[in-house]
């Protein structure tokens, strides 16, 4: 290995971990913060600790995978307020678990400067630093939502993300919202360990991700979006270039009895542009609600180049005050499809989900949401249920469950975890 | 995350309901019939309290059943009068702390449905939100989104009924009927005094004309000379045993809010 790809390596290495080193260091900076007598001008350190747990009642799929996990997460903030239009927040993310190394892990998740000032008759506003962006409206995907990138060992619904350094202006005015978006530091998607579930046959190998640019992580990604709110119409257009977040994966090979043979994946991120629309009528008690997106520059699952198309487009109704209560019950359904059909790099290639949520009101705020989600070329079926329920004023309580009723035959992307239903309880207490 | 958007959804102008606090009129001599006299009232009052500019107050709600047993919610609330067009609120709740920074900003409007937004923290997202849902309760509370809305004179009919002592005072008492077709009241029964034009007391008939709750005014303070604000609102549910006390603290009139704090944009930075 010669000098210059070592040094690569070695700085490579040292941008990974970065973003686990900088949680600690956040942390002490809160706690330096939070010590009796510190006196910035208007602070406030807030945040959530959970315990976590979850259980697979099936046997695995794959040796090593194990059939529980307990954790605790440590959600931290740090708010700091320098003068009228200039604020700091710092926020950390720490989960120590019981039973797989790999997701005990930390992230920065925010730690960013925000100004803010008069412009004419509009305003300005800049964000500095790691932050975490989102854009979209539906239920179930968030299409457009691609500032951030996903972290997956956390969650395998796709909605928790990793903090990301950018620079983010906004203008606004009575014309609506300009948002643009400078970054670099890709992160690298995370992916539960051998012993995780919810994961391919084959070990995702972080390690070895390529990138298609040659400046790999510091590639510059730019973003932009324009939002506004016409009437009863909330519309969102976006434009991603840069960096994909979702990567390919690539086989590694190594010789196995004299055959090269499969042993990992590496994932592979290209460079790809993206055209996004969000959009949400809040008409009575409806919700109309569509996210498109065009992407060129990714390739599908076997591994080509292909330009696509995808959307979800659904709604909710809510019937108020049923059962004579303050309750109210929710009807959800959405249609999402991916043009790239079998070719698909994700399970919603063409699924349709129907949801109930009731929400009692009360003083708890309890909410029962039951959702099943249909895929109608491959046949498979899974159901999500989730109870949501505020004990006390700090504690909360949150379960889930997720089964995976039927996987279809053909369904390459959600076969290998068809024995990971599971279920899963969240105490959290916030201070 | 979605009990918070429940939790949200019977959102609030609840500045609005001070407005409806200082509902008020001189005896309505020379009026033709009860409905006049009752219209007129609730104009003079509408009209009265135009002008404040903008305010900030912090609230305090202390939740009890029929046990005894509390819980509270704690939020911070500005207000921003536009014009010709409606009120614009923001609310930041401080407690319960599970939804602690989650906010509310609301675009009111004189005919059409409100508009309303609501950003989780957790997520960093906002959501656009229904307005309908006016006879839901108000974080769980006593108070439905309909009892703290905006007050606008073409949301009711009215009838003057006759004038009746409250307290040391004189008040007027009018009925007024919802025009909404989704108010979960059939009617309201007002009482306000008439030398300073306050609210005192609401009795509210739910659907099947039942006397369901009744809501007292106290501790008001004057504001600017002009605007009249209750410090303490409490609302009894008389067909469950529940209560809510609504408490106001510092008001703070004519501060240097802008626009751009009331915009999507501004709602991520609330705080």
């Amino acid at each position: 290995m010669g000098l210059r790809p070592a040094l690569r390596t070695a700085i490579r290495q040292a941008i990974r971990t970065a973003f686990r080193r900088a949680a600690p260091v956040a942390l002490a900076v809160l706690a330096a913060a939070s010590a009796p007598g510190a006196s910035l001008a208007e602070q406030e350190v807030s945040g959530k600790l959970s315990l976590e747990t979850r259980w697979f009642p099936r046997s695995a799929e794959f040796d090593r995978q194990r059939s529980y996990n307990a954790g605790l997460v440590a959600e931290p903030q740090l708010y700091v307020k320098g003068a009228e239009n200039f604020s700091v927040t710092v926020a950390p993310f720490f989960r120590v678990d019981a039973a797989d190394r790999t997701w005990t892990h930390a992230d920065l998740r925010e730690a960013y400067a925000l100004l803010n000032g008069p412009l004419g008759d509009a305003e300005w506003e800049l964000r500095l630093g790691v932050d975490r962006v989102f854009w979209g409206v539906a239920e179930t995907r968030n299409l457009v939502d691609i500032v951030n990138q996903t972290d997956l060992v956390e969650n395998p619904n796709e909605k928790v993300k990793l903090g990301q350094p950018m620079a983010h202006l906004t203008l606004s005015g009575d014309w609506g919202a300009a948002e643009f978006f400078v970054m670099s530091f890709h992160r690298l998607r995370t992916f539960p360990g051998a012993a995780g579930r919810l994961r391919p046959q084959l070990r995702i190998d972080n390690g070895r991700a390529t990138y298609e640019s040659p400046a790999e992580e510091w590639h510059l990604d730019f973003a932009a979006r324009y939002s506004n709110a016409f009437g009863p119409l909330d519309l969102g257009l976006s434009v991603f270039d840069g960096t994909g977040r979702e990567p390919v994966m690539r086989p590694v090979f190594r010789l196995v009895q004299g055959q090269p043979a499969p042993v990992a994946l590496a994932p592979h991120y290209e460079q790809i542009r993206q055209f996004g629309l969000d959009a949400q009528l809040t008409v009575e008690s409806w919700l109309l609600k569509l996210e498109a997106i065009h992407r060129s520059g990714a390739s599908n699952i076997a591994g080509k180049k292909e330009d696509y198309a995808a959307f979800v487009a659904g709604g909710e109704y809510t019937f108020s005050g049923v059962f004579e209560s303050d309750a109210d019950l929710s009807l959800l359904a959405e249609w999402l499809i991916d043009g790239r059909r079998h070719r698909a790099t994700n399970q919603y290639q063409n699924d349709l989900f129907f949801g109930v949520r009731l929400s009692l009101n009360d003083v708890g705020s309890t909410a029962f949401t039951l959702g099943a989600l249909y895929d109608l070329d491959y046949g498979t079926r899974t159901m999500s249920l989730e109870f949501d329920r505020q004990l006390t004023d700090s504690v909360s309580v949150k379960a889930e469950a997720i089964l995976m009723l039927h996987v279809g035959g053909a369904d390459a992307v959600v076969r290998p975890s068809r024995r990971d239903s599971f279920v899963g309880a969240k105490l959290a207490y916030s201070f | 995350m979605k009990s918070l958007v429940r939790i949200a959804v019977p959102a609030v102008s609840a500045c609005c309901l001070v407005l409806a606090a200082v509902f008020a009129a001189a005896h309505p001599a020379g009026a033709a019939s009860p409905e006049e006299a009752g219209l007129k009232i609730a104009r003079d009052a509408y009209d009265r309290d135009r002008g404040f500019g903008n305010f900030t107050a912090r609230q305090t709600m202390v939740l009890r059943n029929k046990r005894g047993q509390e819980s509270r919610r704690r939020l911070r609330i500005k207000v921003l009068e536009t014009e010709g067009a409606g009120n614009k609120s923001l609310f930041v709740f401080d407690r319960p702390r599970s939804v602690k920074g989650t906010a509310f900003l609301i675009h009111s409007h004189n005919k059409k449905a409100d508009d309303q937004w609501l950003y989780l923290p957790a997520l960093k997202r906002v959501k656009r939100i229904s307005s309908s849902n006016r006879s839901g309760s108000f974080m769980g509370s006593e108070f439905s989104y309909e009892d703290l809305g905006a007050q606008e004179v073409g949301k009711y009919t009215y009838k003057y009924l006759r004038d009746e002592a409250c307290g040391k005072r004189t008040c007027t008492l009018v009925e007024q009927v919802p025009t909404a077709k989704r108010s979960g009241y059939r009617r309201q029964l007002v009482w306000r005094d008439k030398q300073d034009l306050r609210v005192w007391k609401v009795v509210y008939y739910n659907r099947r004309n039942a006397h369901m709750k009744t809501l007292t005014f106290d501790k008001y303070e004057l504001y600017l000379d002009r605007f009249w604000r209750a410090g303490e609102m409490k609302m009894v549910n008389r067909l469950t045993g529940k209560s809510t006390d609504m408490l106001w603290s510092d008001y703070k009139f004519g501060t240097d809010l802008k626009e751009s704090e009331f915009t999507r944009t501004g709602l991520k930075r609330a705080r």
